[in-house]
């Protein structure tokens, strides 16, 4: 009995955890915007992040996006052809990888590849002073570190969520005609009848959230680094763990939301 | 002028700074000497606001650091400069970025004068020729004298050195300490010091302090901590074993 109590105990602590690690978050999200209110955005260190979030995650996003749509295609077939529709199979990656799998596999890759180093990063930079150098030389560490950041994520998990989805869809179709041996062309043509334009918006828009959602908590650990390395590896883990969770969360609501 | 007003401040149980009172006159360096561990770093930190203290306050030209808010803060802090006890270089970009950055975050300048600026500041810390390296390949020694170039690049009003001579040769110490002097004679900056190294004390000093068990217990000129008869102050500028100073 007593065991079965705290099982529920650290389930209660850690929603107590989640939430509050969200009302430090939003603090923090609002002095970030005071930030760009005040001192504007720093554009060499935005356009360094957007490459780092963006062309640099090109492969491995892509990747992931292929495998998804090669996949996706096969396990429709499986259901489809009991019922003898297989030319839904196209209209079903397409909407998944759109509406769903792009933003989220999208946010999640970016999380486990640049959210980490986003809390690593700003970690080291934390326990050697670094931060402190910054403040003292007068340059707020929001407008430097934590608003490029944010901003370059926003905008570019979006863009890499098309990627993702295109790639899927087209890792889809060459599963459908060249491994299924099924007709292309139809693939195709469903697609275009029943996928709205609908459907692409919405899921950018969840990429944008998912997008300030990830860098908001990373750069966020960072800054909560002490100690020494093993207080940086603690943040970071801790940044992958709340975005990826944080990210799923909103997942839902935005989906109920949205759609 | 620069005052810190029966500053308290604990981490956690233990009594770093006990109502410290210490007052900083402008134009003059001020050397604060102490042993490891008395909380001379906390000091420097809360002159310029990184810590806060539990209770009293720092006084900089009569405002009190407590009483402004972040932008006023940060304008105050363009007229720093600060060396970190351990350089906190940006280990990032290279040394010549580094010592660049405060005048391209705060300066319009064109590329050639910063090239210029930055040479000559490296120049005068004893390093040429090492712009393009990365903090992590120099030594100890040389990162604490690009920090030195780095705090005193925009000319400051104020410039905090925490042991700027700490891990030097005893050459390159005195060039730190004349580079100290000969700047502060230039451009009249209010220096302030931590170190533990009592010659150079002796000789940038206009003022040395002594911190111990968080509290200033003899501020004067080299002369007065030559000859004073308080026995803590002697053992520490004697540097003995043997005294009040429990180890
Ligand atoms: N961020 C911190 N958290 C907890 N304790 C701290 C922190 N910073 C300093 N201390 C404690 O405060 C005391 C004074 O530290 P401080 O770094 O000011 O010493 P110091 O006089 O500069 O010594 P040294 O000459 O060795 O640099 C030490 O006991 C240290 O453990
Ligand atoms: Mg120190």
């Amino acid at each position: 009995m007593d065991f079965i109590l705290r099982y529920f105990e650290k389930i209660g602590l850690f929603v107590l955890y989640i939430i509050n690690e969200l009302g430090s978050l939003i603090i923090y999200l609002w002095n970030c915007i005071l930030s760009i209110l005040r001192y504007s955005v720093n554009v060499n260190n935005l356009f360094d992040q957007m490459a780092f979030i963006g062309m640099d995650s090109f492969y491995i996003v892509g990747l992931t996006g292929l495998f998804v749509g090669m996949v996706l295609s096969l396990q429709a077939y499986y259901a489809a052809r009991i019922v003898g529709v297989t030319y839904m199979i196209g209209p079903t990656v397409a909407l998944a990888m759109t509406r769903e799998l792009g933003p989220v596999l999208t946010a999640l890759m970016i999380t486990a590849r640049c959210g980490s180093s986003m809390a690593s990063e700003i970690g080291t930079m934390k326990i050697s002073e670094q931060v402190d150098a910054l403040e003292v030389m007068a340059v707020d560490p929001f407008y430097f570190l934590s608003v490029p950041r944010i901003i370059a994520s926003m905008v570019m998990l979006p863009i890499m969520s098309i990627v993702t989805s295109l790639i899927g869809i087209f890792g889809g179709y060459v599963v459908y005609k060249f491994f299924l041996g099924l007709n292309g062309a139809v693939f195709v043509d469903m697609i275009y009848k029943y996928i709205k334009l609908s459907d692409i918006y919405n899921g950018l828009l969840k990429a944008v959230f998912f997008g300030i959602i990830l860098a908001t908590i990373s750069t966020f650990k960072g800054f909560e680094a002490s100690g020494g390395s093993k207080g940086v590896g603690r943040v970071t883990t801790q940044a992958v763990v709340l975005s990826s969770i944080y990210i799923l969360f909103a997942d839902y609501i935005l989906t109920s939301i949205l759609f | 002028m620069i005052i810190l007003e029966n500053i308290n401040k604990s981490f956690k149980n233990v009594k770093v700074l006990n109502n410290l009172n210490i007052s900083f006159e402008d134009k003059k360096i001020t050397v604060v000497i102490g042993r490891s561990g008395e909380g001379k770093s906390v000091m420097l930190k809360h002159i310029v606001g990184l810590l806060k203290p539990d209770s009293g306050r720092v006084l900089f030209n009569d405002i009190d650091l407590n009483s402004i808010n972040k932008k006023e803060l940060n304008e105050l802090r363009k007229k720093f400069g600060m060396v970190f006890q351990d350089g906190a270089l940006f280990d990032s970009i290279n040394i010549f970025e580094n010592v660049a950055f405060p005048l391209r975050q705060h300066l319009k300048l064109s590329e050639g004068d910063v090239v210029k600026k930055v040479i000559s500041a490296l120049n005068d810390v004893g390093l040429s020729g090492i712009e393009s390296k990365m903090p992590a390949e120099l030594s100890g020694g040389m990162r604490k004298r690009v920090a030195v170039a780095r705090a005193l690049i925009l000319e400051p009003e104020t410039v905090l050195f925490d042991e700027p001579t700490t891990g030097l040769d005893p050459i390159m110490s005195d060039v730190i300490n004349n580079l100290i002097i000969s700047t502060q004679k230039h451009f009249k900056y209010t220096g302030i010091i931590i170190s533990h190294d009592i010659e150079g004390a002796y000789k940038t000093a206009d003022t040395i302090a002594m911190l111990y068990e968080g509290a200033i217990i003899e501020k004067g000129d080299a002369e007065k901590f030559k000859t004073s008869d308080n026995p803590v102050v002697r053992q520490f500028v004697t540097g003995s074993m043997i005294g009040p100073i429990v180890i």
